[in-house]
């Protein structure tokens, strides 16, 4: 039994006001999503803003429901057996929220009690050392730092001990030190037998830590695989180089841009040849010249770029 | 029963836990408005109006305080705490558990009564201190701060639910929660209005709330005690099933 699929799952929501004054429909985020993952991945959904990621997370937990189609946690319909489908999962949101009455140790044992569990302690204690937030059980939660009520959102999400955990951009904006907390934590809890869910924009860690990925593009799946033939599918190579001038447009929507650094993906020596012939003819000086492999990020950029046709390749 | 189905006990100690973590400002700050209308009232009052033919103005006012504080804090408390926790989105940490909407209910609802009775009680302790009410009937006088309790935490749900802005919740509370409170005989016996508004007293779900209670101490009431108890019951029934059923839909809070 998968630990979550999803089935046939689109999600349009409702126009506003002025969008239905003006007979404007309202927006597919979400257009036959069908997956599953298995119990025990460490899966990677991956796209860009307005992908869809969110409201398909959204889905997951509860927060909204399908326009069509179903999700499944561990077999339990996420809307007919909420309860149960609910009981399986953690849920990491994606915003800093918390309750600023109480303090840390009081938050996980009322985000226990909601599930029912008495005397959790043990447990939260041990989530508590393993999060390193041992010395601020006791703090008020408007005290903590970005990072640590960071820290206590996760806590919160693994407090009832869920097969699945689902991290919805865990990482974004928290320092390196909670990183590697983070994912030490998470790791070890996969290598445990739970199945991670991991939504982010940091493709170093989904490459790094995911085996299988899915890509959304405008509320579609556009890849699905094994995070290593993914990688395999991209061009093997990049050309990495400096320059101060503009490619010519052919080039710049391949290209990864960051300042001055242009990163082009190219499958080998003709095509590298070829886009150094683009740039002279447009009369771009580069410097610093090399070649490295290509990673997620030039499949993702890749990907996104592209006209494809959303492939829907489950393995 | 199942283990999640006990959940809706975390959210009651949760809800009554923050409230009492602003005790000063919950249970104390109420308790001193209605001893400051008490002392006005009582002291302006007293002496030039006898109600019922017997009982003093400050006496008459006390179960009158008393109720009108029960109500406005079972109605802030539901309410306060939705609209709070909406607009900061700590709400999603109750709409990620398995809780049932009734658990939701008897959760939101349970802690505005535990309020509402708390700052009841310590209204009418220090109330008791200017004119001794008398306390008749006193379990028709608890039944109705319970049901009264129980009908404005259920508004206070539906209000905080309903509400986007602090604004909306405002408007809901000073031009309707309000409005009925001070209308409802919390101040004066409806038989010393002109008939017409007598009718209108009548309509008013809230002057059932208040007389019933006040039956409770002196045994004297402007409507049969019964006929309050039907009014105020049914209300609370057609408003909690207004409730549970926006509970269930997720209304304004699963999209």
């Amino acid at each position: 039994m998968p630990a979550i699929s999803f089935q046939q799952v689109s999600k349009t929501y409702a126009p506003s006001r002025p969008q239905r004054a003006q007979g404007q429909p309202g927006l597919k985020a979400l257009d036959g999503i069908t997956f599953d993952i298995q119990q025990g991945e460490f899966f990677g959904l991956l796209g860009p803003n307005g992908a869809g990621k969110t409201s398909l997370i959204s889905i997951l937990a509860g927060l909204s429901r399908p326009t069509s189609g179903s999700v499944r946690v561990h077999g339990f319909d996420v809307q007919r057996d909420y309860a149960q489908a609910r009981r399986h999962l953690g849920i990491v949101p994606q915003e800093l929220v918390f309750d600023p009455f109480f303090n840390v140790r009081e938050a996980l044992r009322i985000q226990s009690g909601y599930f029912g569990i008495k005397n959790n302690d043990a447990w939260i204690d041990e989530l508590l050392q393993s999060l390193g937030l041992a010395d601020k059980a006791d703090a008020n939660m408007r005290q903590l730092s970005g990072g640590m009520k960071r820290r206590v959102l996760v806590a919160q999400a693994l407090v009832h001990k869920p097969p699945v955990i689902v991290l919805d951009e865990p990482t974004a904006g928290v320092d390196v030190e909670l990183r590697q907390t983070l994912w030490q934590f998470v790791a070890r809890l996969n290598k445990a037998g739970s199945t991670v869910l991991l939504t982010t924009h940091y493709l170093e860690e989904a490459e790094a830590l995911c085996n299988r990925i899915a890509m959304l593009k405008q509320g579609r799946v556009i890849a699905l695989d094994r995070t290593s033939e993914l990688l395999k599918s991209a061009a093997s190579n990049v050309l990495r180089f400096k320059t101060d001038g503009s490619l010519p447009w052919e080039l710049a929507k391949r290209a990864r841009i960051t300042g001055r650094i242009v990163q082009l993906p190219a499958l080998d020596a003709h095509e590298v040849e070829q886009h150094l012939a683009a740039m002279r003819q447009a009369g771009v000086a580069i410097e610093d010249v090399e070649m490295r492999k290509a990673d997620l990020e030039d499949v993702f950029i890749d990907l996104m770029a592209g006209e494809q046709t959303p492939l829907e390749v489950a393995r | 029963m199942m283990v999640h189905a006990l959940g809706w006990r975390a959210l009651l100690y949760k809800e009554v836990l923050r409230f009492w973590k602003v005790g000063a400002q919950t249970v104390g700050a109420p308790v001193l408005t209605a001893m400051l209308y008490l002392m006005i009232f009582g002291h302006v009052l007293e002496g030039h109006v006898k109600v019922y033919g017997t009982v003093g103005y400050t006496a008459f006012l006390v179960p009158g305080l008393v109720m009108m504080s029960v109500l406005q804090n079972a109605f802030a408390n539901s309410s306060s705490s939705i609209i709070q926790s909406k607009i900061m989105g700590s709400l999603v940490f109750v709409l990620l558990t398995p809780l049932s909407h009734w658990g939701w209910f008897f959760a939101y609802v349970g802690s505005s009564i535990v309020r509402g009775l708390a700052v009841g009680l310590g209204v009418l302790v220090v109330a008791v201190l200017f004119a001794w009410p008398g306390f008749v009937a006193p379990w028709w006088a608890l039944l109705f701060a319970f049901l009264g309790a129980a009908m404005l935490g259920t508004l206070g749900l539906i209000a905080g639910l309903w509400a986007e802005k602090f604004d909306q919740m405002a408007a809901f509370q000073n031009f309707l929660i309000m409005p009925m409170t001070f209308l409802s005989g919390v101040f004066y016996s409806i038989h010393s209005l002109p008939p017409f508004w007598q009718q209108v007293s009548h309509l008013n779900p809230f002057f059932y709330m208040i007389d019933g209670f006040r039956y409770g101490f002196f045994g004297i009431s402007d409507a049969s005690p019964w006929l309050s108890l039907a009014v105020v019951g049914s209300a609370w029934l057609v408003v909690s099933a207004i409730a549970v059923n926006l509970l269930r839909i997720g209304y304004k809070i699963r999209s």
